[in-house]
């Protein structure tokens, strides 16, 4: 059995950046902002090399839905060692549910056995892409990965639950979301982003798949979280007991 | 108009941020029912019966809910959607494994982690790890949330009429989804995110065996044990510890950060908290920004000087 793997990989502000509110209050500014990989992505995309490396998958798909500014990302992931690219070109940010109805459409099309995606963007924080795309494709899912191993048709995934630890064994085509302990991704050398830039990269119009995008959501106002108050530096552990006990009240 | 509210359980009790999220459910109109899946989950059933503002519980035993997927669950909530206006998990593991495929199913948009209601069907969330805060009205017929517990209030045992129970036949269970092993985290101590008093500890505190200092100050006050993502990757605890982000939010009376540099992806996880202590040696630590009470020192002397004099 060839088995490809796909890899949805978003373009996301870079996680050392702390994001601005617009003035007018209808989003954060991106504007000349670091952007990268979404981390979580980056780690899905490792996990994929290594099952190749050790034989179980032969050919690494990454997809990206988004502006054309998100072509970037894909030959970051060509050069981190994925095999083609699929670029969907949307004029704006989708929400999740449609990234997941064009992600199915895809698949459908390309036929993978395994889907391994982040468990969260880092600028929404949704949480929602790859559940979603399970349940359209009726497969099963494991998220919050922190260990993948397969073995014939089966995945046995260990996940990062609330209490500690589970592992499900799920019968693949599967989806798998990954999370920080997965793997350490490795860095892009510069021989790979030239090699990358010789492999497969098609555009296709996210129009061409026949679906409706409209918004669920209305963005109604973006705005600052409440600011603390600043605090005070104490000179020493018995000032500090002493302010908890009787300023604060929340030691006795 | 109604609500359903899933009561993540273990079969014993209901999980606490389960009462979080019926404490948001009491502020959208209409009833609330609360749905219960589990497996020999008698106890459940009894605790949820007291429970204040559940008018109706829909009650689901079966050996294959002992440890539900999100695979048969989800199947089971689109068998009862088109009953209900709002869908309500916690923005647990749990929540957030299950959720996204209830809304895919019902297709809709699911609206994560909300931290307020404004009205039926307009929320705040946090977005850019609680770097800005978006305000979201939904269109979709039925909204799917889930709820960040630590804000909102829990709700109580009521003394109002007994809610009416139905039985529910349990779905099918699928073959291609199965929990085969479970490897939980054993603590006397209260749970994370919901103690009142919280010990984390990061990247500073060196290794796994020091964490034995900041057990000691935990044992005096209570307190559950947290820590950073550096001082989970490198091994010193294990990952449900981990508070930020990506991992656990909590808001506690007191949350004291140890060796913890105030990364925002940290603060993130931790800055609702009521009183906020930052023990820390480096002077220019971005933790102190959020901290009330900073002390800039080195942990090994500060720690178990605090532990002493409590
Ligand atoms: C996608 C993504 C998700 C992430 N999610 C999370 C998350 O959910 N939670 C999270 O915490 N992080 C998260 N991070 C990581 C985050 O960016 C930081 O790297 C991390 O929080 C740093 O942990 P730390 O403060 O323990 O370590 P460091 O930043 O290394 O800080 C250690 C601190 O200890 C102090 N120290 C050292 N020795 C002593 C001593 N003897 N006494 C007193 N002080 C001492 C130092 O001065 C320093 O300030 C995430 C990162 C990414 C990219
Ligand atoms: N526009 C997108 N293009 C490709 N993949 C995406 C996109 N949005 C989300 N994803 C994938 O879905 C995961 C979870 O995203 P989210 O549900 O938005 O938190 C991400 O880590 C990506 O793997």
């Amino acid at each position: 059995m060839i088995m490809k793997i796909i890899v949805p990989i978003k373009r996301v502000v870079d996680y050392n950046v702390k994001v601005r509110v617009k003035s007018d209050k209808s989003g954060v500014e991106t504007a000349n902002v670091k952007m990268s990989m979404n981390p979580f992505d980056e780690i899905a995309v490792e996990e994929a090399i290594r099952l190749r490396e050790a034989g179980k998958a032969q050919e690494i798909l990454v997809i990206t839905i988004g502006t054309s500014a998100a072509q970037e990302t894909l030959r970051t992931g060509l050069a981190l060692g994925a095999d083609r690219a699929i670029h969907v070109e949307t004029a704006s940010a989708l929400e999740p549910i449609n990234v997941a109805k064009i992600l199915k459409k895809v698949v459908d099309q390309e036929k993978a056995g395994l889907i391994i995606m982040g468990k969260q963007a880092i600028d929404d924080d949704s949480n929602q892409t790859g559940q979603m795309l399970a349940a359209l494709l009726d497969w099963p899912q494991a998220t919050f990965a922190s260990k993948v191993e397969l073995s014939g048709d089966q995945a046995n995934v260990t996940r990062e639950i609330d209490g500690g630890l589970e592992t499900v064994t799920l019968t693949m085509p599967a989806v798998i979301t990954t999370d920080l302990r997965l793997n350490e991704p490795r860095y892009v050398t510069l021989p790979n982003i030239m090699k990358a830039k010789k492999k497969p990269l098609d555009t296709i119009p996210a129009d061409s798949f026949n679906l409706d995008f409209d918004p669920r959501h209305q963005i109604l106002e973006v705005s600052e979280p409440p600011e603390r108050g600043s605090g005070i530096v104490v000179e020493s552990v018995e000032q500090l007991v002493d302010k908890l006990k009787n300023e604060a009240k929340v030691i006795q | 108009m109604t609500v359903l509210v899933i009561a993540e359980n273990d079969n014993q009790l209901i999980k606490p941020a389960v009462l979080n999220t019926l404490g948001a459910a009491s502020q959208l109109s209409g009833d609330t029912h609360l749905l219960v899946a589990g497996s020999n989950a008698g106890s459940v059933l009894e605790q949820a019966r007291k429970l204040a503002g559940v008018t109706k519980i829909l009650y689901a035993d079966a050996g294959h809910f002992e440890n539900p997927v999100a695979e048969d669950l989800s199947r089971l909530i689109l068998s009862l959607a088109s009953e209900y206006e709002h869908i309500l998990a916690p923005a647990t593991s749990f929540g957030k494994n299950l959720l996204p495929r209830v809304a895919a199913l019902i297709d809709v948009a699911q609206i994560s982690d909300i931290v307020k209601i404004e009205a039926d069907d307009t929320f705040v969330r946090p977005i850019y790890a609680g770097n800005a805060m978006a305000k979201i009205k939904s269109r979709d017929k039925t909204k799917v949330i889930t709820v960040r517990a630590t804000a909102f209030e829990s709700i109580m045992d009521g003394n109002g009429a007994a809610p009416v129970v139905e039985n529910l036949e349990a779905v099918s269970p699928s073959e291609k989804a199965v929990v085969s092993a479970q490897e939980l985290t054993k603590t006397e101590r209260p749970e994370l995110t919901s103690a009142s008093v919280v010990v984390s500890g990061g990247r500073g505190m060196g290794s796994g065996e020091n964490f034995d200092i900041l057990e000691k100050l935990a044992d005096k006050l209570g307190a559950a044990v947290g820590a950073s993502r550096a001082a989970v990757d490198s091994g010193y605890v294990p990952n449900d510890y981990q508070v930020g982000q990506t991992g656990k939010v909590v808001a506690p009376e007191l949350y004291i950060a140890v060796g913890i540099s105030g990364a925002i992806q940290h603060l993130a996880g931790m800055k609702d908290s009521k009183v906020i202590v930052a023990i820390n040696k480096d002077p220019d630590a971005p933790i102190f920004s959020v901290a009330d009470y900073g002390l800039v020192a080195d942990l090994f002397e500060a720690i178990p000087e605090i532990t002493e004099s409590l």
